[in-house]
């Protein structure tokens, strides 16, 4: 009886949870799904991570290649990051070049990279001119329900904590790049930005990780990436109902909250992990 | 009917935040704006903020794809031509954030299972690019006739290193600067629709930002109703 309301009008079915302040899977409005994180499964890659944020699953993995730095800095490297919605996560996407919704990821993604200077690019320079580092950093969406961002922030951030880069030595005499696979060190992470993102409901109501239904049925979405000393990185509103700035310093305060926990579970990884 | 209008404001605004000592004197750039000036195109327009200018043209409602189509509202599509090089993926990111903002605004319900596309081309950037694009979008779609429920503009602050609000800044202003912050504001209640930012920020700069394009888009809006007033009340 509920499955057929549902069908037949979902945003009324929505809005008597929202009355009681509750949410049909029962959350809170502020509450978020169960994060989970898995960080070095992958072999191949010289960093990896896996994040699932209720069924949003994330998996992102690091690979370190050698490049020429670009010649108007030729003191640092490269971040080249990826998102790649498959067919495989939702029905909503096709095989082919990336749709929409996938470059409109990339580029969040490299505009979070970029703004909370994650890693100075001048630690991936290995000779100043002509080698460095590149990182190529593909985030692959394995289950499609709802809050891609953060999903992906935190599978960045996992990932660039668990890579390790070999030590590399340039010989004099032959100019040749010598690898020492043996001596491997951590990358030098100096901030951890962490995204929170909230769902506008009828211009008035926000709820903090929405599922895939929940964004659909939305008015408009707020991605807030925040980093430890509570400073922005970037404040992603692409349009929908507006907000006033009371509304805006909820969602701060919401963002600050999300970040003592994701840092909190970070730790624990890593903590956990490090005897190798 | 056919005649454009040629409207030029020089608009001064002073800071409008609260908290004085931050706040220098935010200026705008000299404004113009040219409607109806292509012929193929249900409504067009240009908006020049200092130097940097963008075209913007808008036709709609029109036919739709079937496999685009939505069967009970307006089907929005926005296109960013950069003035060089082909569409990358930034533009895309802006086509995102601009077609979403007009999605707000626009009264899609009215037209269903139509298209309307607005499409725009840089001129010329020399600052402030995403809000001159705003601007232009919400002209055209205006000199259309697209029914809307209200209008909106973009406005552009940067923060430099000291912390110095500076409204509408040139491209070399932007470049050095600490954060470039872009918001796209509503007419009625001046509620933010979009925003965009680059570079890092604390909470309270971001509120006095906000209030100051606030502030500023009051003038925005006054410049809008006055070139319309000007452009109707001849013809």
């Amino acid at each position: 009886m509920a499955a057929g309301f549902k069908t037949v009008e979902p945003l009324e079915y929505y809005r008597r949870f929202l009355k009681e302040n509750c949410r049909p899977d029962g959350r809170e409005l502020g509450e978020f799904r169960t994060t989970t994180v898995n960080v070095g499964s992958i072999g191949t890659a010289d960093g990896s991570s896996l994040v699932k944020l209720g069924n949003t699953t994330v998996i992102c993995g690091i690979k370190a290649e050698f490049g020429a730095p670009p010649t108007d800095a030729p003191d640092k490297g490269y971040i080249v990051p990826n998102v790649d919605l498959s067919p495989l996560c939702s029905w909503r996407f096709r095989s082919g070049p990336p749709g929409e919704e996938a470059q409109v990821a990339s580029q969040f993604i490299a505009d979070v990279i970029e703004n909370s200077q994650i890693i100075q690019k001048e630690d991936l320079c290995i000779s100043p001119g002509k080698l460095a580092w590149v990182l190529y950093c593909d985030l692959i969406c394995l289950n499609h329900d709802g809050n891609i961002l953060d999903a992906c922030t935190f599978a960045l951030l996992a990932a660039l904590k668990n890579v390790q880069l070999p030590e590399v030595n340039i010989n004099e005499e032959t100019a040749l790049a010598e690898v020492n696979l043996k001596k491997k060190s951590y990358l030098n992470i100096r901030t951890h930005p962490v995204a929170t993102s909230f769902a506008v409901f009828d211009d008035t109501l926000l709820i903090v990780d929405p599922t895939e239904e929940e964004e659909h049925l939305a008015t408009g979405t707020l991605t807030v990436v925040t980093d430890e000393e509570g400073k922005l990185c970037c404040l992603h509103k692409p349009g929908g109902s507006g907000l006033t700035g009371a509304k805006l310093q909820d969602c701060m305060s919401r963002a600050v909250t999300r970040h003592k926990e994701v840092k909190k579970l970070m730790d624990e990884v890593f903590k956990s992990m490090k005897p190798k | 009917m056919e005649e454009s209008m040629q409207i030029e404001t020089k608009v001064r605004a002073e800071s409008g935040t609260e908290s004085g000592p931050r706040g220098a004197s935010c200026t705008l750039r000299h404004f113009a704006c040219e409607q109806n000036l292509l012929s193929r195109p249900d409504g067009s327009a240009s908006f020049l903020q200092g130097d940097t200018s963008v075209l913007a043209g808008v036709y709609g409602p029109a036919e739709v794809k079937v496999r685009k189509e939505i069967f009970n509202k307006a089907t929005l599509e926005v296109i960013l031509r950069p003035k060089i090089g082909l569409p990358g993926v930034a533009e895309k990111s802006r086509e995102r954030l601009i077609r979403n903002t007009c999605e707000a605004v626009v009264l899609g319900a009215l037209h269903p299972r139509t298209s309307i596309t607005v499409v725009l081309q840089v001129i010329s950037d020399a600052g402030s690019l995403l809000a001159c694009c705003l601007n232009a979008a919400c002209m055209a779609l205006v000199d259309a006739g697209v029914p809307m429920r209200a209008l909106f503009c973009g406005v552009t602050c940067a923060l430099d290193s000291d912390g110095t609000l500076m409204l509408d800044p040139t491209a070399k202003q932007e470049k050095e600067a600490r954060a470039v912050l872009t918001f796209a504001l509503d007419s009625v209640e001046r509620k933010l629709l979009m925003s965009t930012t680059k570079g890092l920020y604390s909470d309270t700069e971001l509120q006095q930002c906000l209030a100051a394009a606030q502030a500023a888009s009051q003038h925005v809006f006054r410049f809008y109703r006055e070139s319309l007033q000007r452009r109707y009340s001849k013809s």
